[in-house]
């Protein structure tokens, strides 16, 4: 596991930052919703009954008044867009920042495996995603206990599962097309990372897109259904493991056989 | 068994060529040179040892294991170093050398300790600091402080000092001494003829040549330098004695460049002097030489520097040669 800690030694400042940016939003979002509530009564149904745009963010179907459609809408962009940003760049740096960086020469001529490296690469993703949603929740839980909301517990684990296996997708589906560059592929992440999110949104507005759901991870964090369902929706949730095993297989497949420059 | 064996190793990137049919036999214990201008295939072939990519056709043993299915055995017995030395840039130069010993699982620190204060190596720096030269010496480090049976060296001293230079050949010596087998690409002939044992010349992904460096050395060939009134005279008049000369001898130096016969080649004409490599008996050459009107002969061995620009010389235009 030198490897392993290597990486999240690398990885540390990114995860600093980018866990106080997200956790600190979070808490931020939800300290100043008891003052927002307030003035809420009438601004709800406004949120509501703005058509598409609010369709497009689902707040068509919950009520932002209530702390958790407000959570589900705000803490669900905050966690899942910035979250799925992160696992982005997470991912497809994983693999090709050691050629980039020319280090590759470096590590890859230790008795190391490449399988071992890919593993180890992997579980280092795996924790720092890990990391920065348990700090989301922890924040999160703060502060909801300082505003003295009640909301239900079982919803709102739901929402940070969802939001943690919508990173945890992106990051799978990166990191195998990180296997193939060997360059920094910065731009190729946070793309993968924004179209999937646009994809969402556009299958939110549409009937004829909704097939969309199946292929973004946001399909299955939309913080109206789970809210309303009370469940994550399995046959999205099922495609997207799927395509974030593909990922995986792929950066395997790859990377014990390629060439490195 | 041979330290290092490939058969008619091939690799290429796409259509262009990497290298092509190399064979290629270092026993082992050897000191061993690999020779050849930028873009030859040295570093190919090198990375092609070491597991980096995978030949396209032919096979590379390493102490009778396949580099390809025993790549994390062989990794083991191995140090290498890159021909551009590239680190995490955010770490200390100890947290890599630490690093690096344990991904090998092994305990370096005393050897490590040791090898940096000869290179005069700072270990507290950050390698973002670092010139090239002393990121060149966290490479020695890297490749040297586990002891390897085998040393791959991808142009070690570019962007070393002299001193240093020499210092690395002396740790080089000494591991040579002690057993272990180096193999060590360069462009620097003068190091190769100083330090190499066998020495293997690398053109265009094709081996040229490769035998002792005595034995590249004299070739049995003599250069050949005579002095009279005037050179052009001297090459015709030698044209009679090696007939194969004749087309061009007397015109103009690259023209004469391209001669070649069984007995001369390399002939040069300037104003008062005709140089060429010669091959062969002394007695004809001596017989010829007395008819001559000479004021002055001188038959020497020429360097490795001379065969080396024999086997680059394309046209009588010599590429990315650097001489020291």
């Amino acid at each position: 596991m030198i490897l392993l800690r290597h990486e999240l030694r690398q990885g540390r400042t990114a995860l600093a930052i980018w866990t106080a940016v997200i956790a600190g939003m979070m808490g931020v979002c939800i300290l100043i919703y008891p003052e927002m509530a307030e003035q809420m009564g009438a601004v709800s149904s406004m949120f509501a009954d703005m058509g598409s745009f609010s369709a497009a963010f689902g707040m068509d179907r919950i009520n932002f008044g209530e702390f958790l459609g407000f959570f589900g809408v705000e803490c669900g962009n905050i966690l899942g867009l910035g979250g799925a940003f992160y696992a982005a760049l997470l991912g497809i740096s994983s693999l090709a920042k050691e050629e980039r960086d020319q280090t590759a020469e470096f590590l890859l001529t230790h008795p190391v495996s490449r399988s071992r490296i890919v593993t180890e690469k992997l579980l280092a993703i795996l924790l720092q995603l890990l990391i920065l949603n348990l700090f989301a929740a922890g924040v999160s839980a703060g502060t909801i206990l300082l505003i003295q909301e009640k909301p239900a517990v079982d919803t709102l684990l739901l929402l940070f599962l969802a939001y943690f296996l919508l990173q945890v997708e992106t990051a799978a589906l990166c990191f195998g097309i990180s296997a193939f560059l060997n360059r920094g592929g910065l731009g190729i992440g946070l793309g993968i990372a924004a179209l999937l999110y646009f994809m969402n949104l556009i299958a939110n507005l549409t009937e004829q897109a909704a097939f969309l759901k199946y292929i973004t991870p946001f399909g299955y964090t939309e913080g109206a259904d789970i809210i309303t369902e009370g469940s994550i929706a399995i046959p999205y949730l099922s495609v997207g493991m799927a395509m974030a095993a593909v990922g995986v297989a792929a950066a395997f497949y790859w990377y014990t056989r390629k060439d490195i420059k | 068994m041979d330290a290092i064996k490939t058969t008619a190793l091939t690799k290429c990137y796409g259509k262009s060529r990497g290298i092509i049919d190399l064979g290629l036999t270092v026993a082992q214990g050897d000191f061993f040179g690999f020779i050849g201008p930028n873009g030859a295939g040295k570093s190919t072939t090198i990375r092609t040892l070491i597991g980096l990519i995978a030949p396209t056709a032919g096979t590379a043993e390493i102490f009778g294991r396949n580099v390809l299915k025993d790549k994390n055995e062989i990794l083991k017995d191995i140090g290498y170093m890159p021909s551009e030395a590239a680190f995490y840039h955010n770490r200390r130069v100890g947290e890599i050398l630490k690093l690096s010993a344990s991904l090998r699982k092994k305990d370096c620190s005393g050897e490590a300790a040791l090898l940096c204060e000869r290179l005069a190596l700072d270990t507290e720096k950050k390698i973002s600091q670092l010139s090239l030269g002393n990121r060149k010496k966290v490479s020695i480090v890297c490749a040297l402080q586990h002891w390897p049976r085998l040393c791959i060296l991808d142009e070690p001293t570019s962007g070393l000092d002299p001193l240093m230079q020499r210092e690395f050949y002396e740790i080089l010596k000494e591991r040579h001494q002690k057993g272990a087998t180096i193999f060590l690409s360069s462009h620097v002939l003068s190091e190769v003829q100083q330090y190499c044992k066998h020495a293997a010349v690398i053109r265009e992904g094709r081996l040229l040549a490769c035998d002792s460096i005595e034995a590249l050395g004299h070739a049995e060939a003599k250069r050949v330098v005579l002095r009279g009134a005037s050179g052009a005279d001297l090459a015709r008049q030698l044209a009679h004695v090696f007939p194969a000369v004749a087309a061009d001898a007397g015109a103009s130096c690259q023209a004469a460049d391209r001669i070649t016969s069984h007995q001369i080649r390399d002939l040069q004409a300037q104003a008062h002097t005709v140089s060429f490599l010669y091959s062969g008996s002394p007695g004809p050459l001596l017989a010829a030489l007395a008819a001559l009107p000479l004021t002055d002969v001188s038959i020497i061995e020429p360097d490795l520097t001379e065969i080396f620009m024999h086997y680059y010389n394309k046209e009588g235009q010599s590429h990315d040669i650097v001489e020291t």
